[in-house]
């Protein structure tokens, strides 16, 4: 091999991209929002709703457009589901709010209308990170909150896919964030 | 260094005989300083003398020999009792006796072999000197003098890319490639990232170099991992299809050459760490290993025998045979 004094630093050569994929819809659309909060119920029986709606390109997902209704302990049994079964770090959700439950506050406690907001982009914040990790995306539970009508506490936890086990060379590894 | 001198003292120190002409390189102190000493090579002689001057003239020096010794050897920093010495000649000056005036001595290694490159790390240091003793019956008067020793090669027969197919499945897949798996500690790293298909929300990409410095054996092995350098090398969200250059330039950080089981004492590796950073703050990522090696000025013709020398303990290919002989032939014709 020839000594050269300056090192060939040429890019190596690639394909040239397909236009369409260059200027098509990218293939990892993804947007959850969390909006339209409804207080129902009456007197001291009555909870928040919040309306979780998805939109997706991601083969993954069965419904490329889903909408349905969740509440607070709903978002606690999908972060508890996850933490059990799988292996990602669950971020947290916002908090419980106990205080608010007393009587006597001088405020409208769990209904007031800045707390609803700001529990709203919580939970919002937690379900967006959640959709977009591929080890979540695996999890029966996350499939049942996000597009299910309703949320059967009694199902059967398990993966989507079930994938033969990787090969270390093969697969990039994720951190567990 | 002598704290209770009693009569006669004498001071020491050694000097090269090419000390005027011969080349200096930089190398870390083990509290991370950079200092220069003389650079020598697989093969090299060493010599020198060694002065004697005594502190106060007219009174006699008793001593019970002088001597120099050239050592090379590890110290692992964890067991700094034990040094390994892996060579170690001796060159008596001065039998038994006195000494009374000041004295010069001249002295010489003959190619001495200095199979393994100087390496000052974070567990482990490997180091030769001259050292000067005068053997005094309480305590030596001795003098150490530090070298630093480069190891090269040259151009390896067999440098064949990296290229591989990674990913999570249906989620990302990517193809990578580097334009060889073994580079010297002045060569650019070309290479690309081919997107196949991508599922996530990717915001960057960085290549990371990862020193990876082992010591101990069995079940003590430690391994020390160091981020050498962190390159970004695209900004933003890749669609399938997209191919991303890698443009490297090694020069520009602190590298040593690869070593593999010095005297089975310790490794030092380097591996190329790609990672995919999404929107989330998650980071993919796939290691793989690179060969560094260190190539040689330009080649003198005394030191092109020198070169191929080492060569040959380095790669022990017909390569090496060849350059050993044309080597010859150069230094004859």
């Amino acid at each position: 091999m020839t000594d050269s004094a300056v090192a060939d630093t040429r890019r190596l050569n690639s394909k040239p991209q397909d236009l369409t994929d260059a200027y098509g819809p990218p293939s990892n659309f993804l947007e959850i929002d969390v909006h339209e909060p409804q207080i129902v119920g009456v007197g001291r029986n009555r909870y928040t709703t919040y309306g979780v709606r998805m939109r997706t390109n991601l083969p993954i997902f069965k419904l490329k457009d889903s909408c349905v209704r969740r509440r607070y302990s709903d978002f606690e049994w999908l972060k508890n589901e996850l933490e059990r079964d799988s292996k990602i770090v669950v971020p947290p959700l916002p908090g419980k709010a106990l205080k608010r439950q007393l009587p006597f506050r001088g405020d409208e406690g769990l209904f007031d209308e800045n707390f609803i907001e700001q529990r709203r982009v919580g939970l919002e914040q937690f379900i967006n990170r959640i959709a977009g990790h591929p080890l979540a995306q695996n999890e029966r539970c996350l499939h049942m909150f996000l597009q299910d009508e309703s949320i059967d506490r009694n199902y059967i936890p398990g993966k989507t896919i079930q994938a033969a086990a990787p090969e270390p060379s093969t697969y990039i590894s994720t951190s567990r964030h | 260094m002598s704290f209770f001198s009693f009569g006669q003292s004498a001071e020491i120190d050694v000097v090269l005989n090419d000390a005027e002409t011969r080349k200096k390189a930089e190398h870390k102190t083990e509290d991370g300083k950079k200092d220069k000493y003389f650079l020598f090579y697989d093969g090299e002689t060493v010599s020198g003398k060694v002065n004697v001057t005594l502190k106060n003239p007219g009174k006699r020096l008793e001593h019970q020999g002088i001597k120099i010794e050239f050592v090379g050897q590890i110290e692992l920093y964890y067991d700094k009792g034990n040094h390994h010495e892996f060579v170690s000649l001796v060159k008596d000056l001065a039998r038994p006796g006195e000494m009374t005036q000041s004295q010069t001595f001249d002295f010489e290694f003959t190619h001495v072999e200095k199979p393994y490159e100087s390496y000052t790390g974070q567990n482990v240091k490997l180091r030769y000197f001259l050292r000067a003793t005068v053997i005094r019956r309480l305590n030596d008067i001795t003098k150490e003098l530090d070298i630093v020793v480069h190891t090269l090669s040259t151009y390896p027969e067999l440098n064949s890319s990296i290229k591989m197919e990674v990913g999570i499945e249906d989620c990302l897949h990517i193809e990578f490639e580097y334009n060889k798996s073994k580079y010297h500690l002045k060569d650019v790293i070309v290479g690309k990232i081919y997107f196949l298909l991508v599922r996530i929300k990717i915001k960057h990409m960085e290549i990371d170099i990862i020193k990876r410095e082992t010591t101990g054996t069995g079940p003590s092995v430690y391994h020390e991992n160091d981020t050498i350098a962190k390159y970004e090398i695209m900004d933003g969200a890749p669609v399938r299809g997209e191919s991303i250059p890698i443009r490297l330039f090694l020069a520009g950080y602190d590298l040593t050459p690869t070593m593999r089981d010095i005297n089975k004492k310790f490794s030092v590796r380097y591996y190329l760490n790609l990672v995919l950073i999404d929107e989330e703050e998650r980071r993919y990522f796939k290691q793989q290993e690179i060969t560094l090696w260190r190539k040689g000025d330009v080649v003198r013709k005394s030191m092109s025998h020198q070169a191929a020398i080492a060569s040959q303990r380095f790669e022990g290919s017909a390569a090496s045979e060849s350059a050993l002989e044309k080597a010859a032939k150069e230094e004859s014709g």
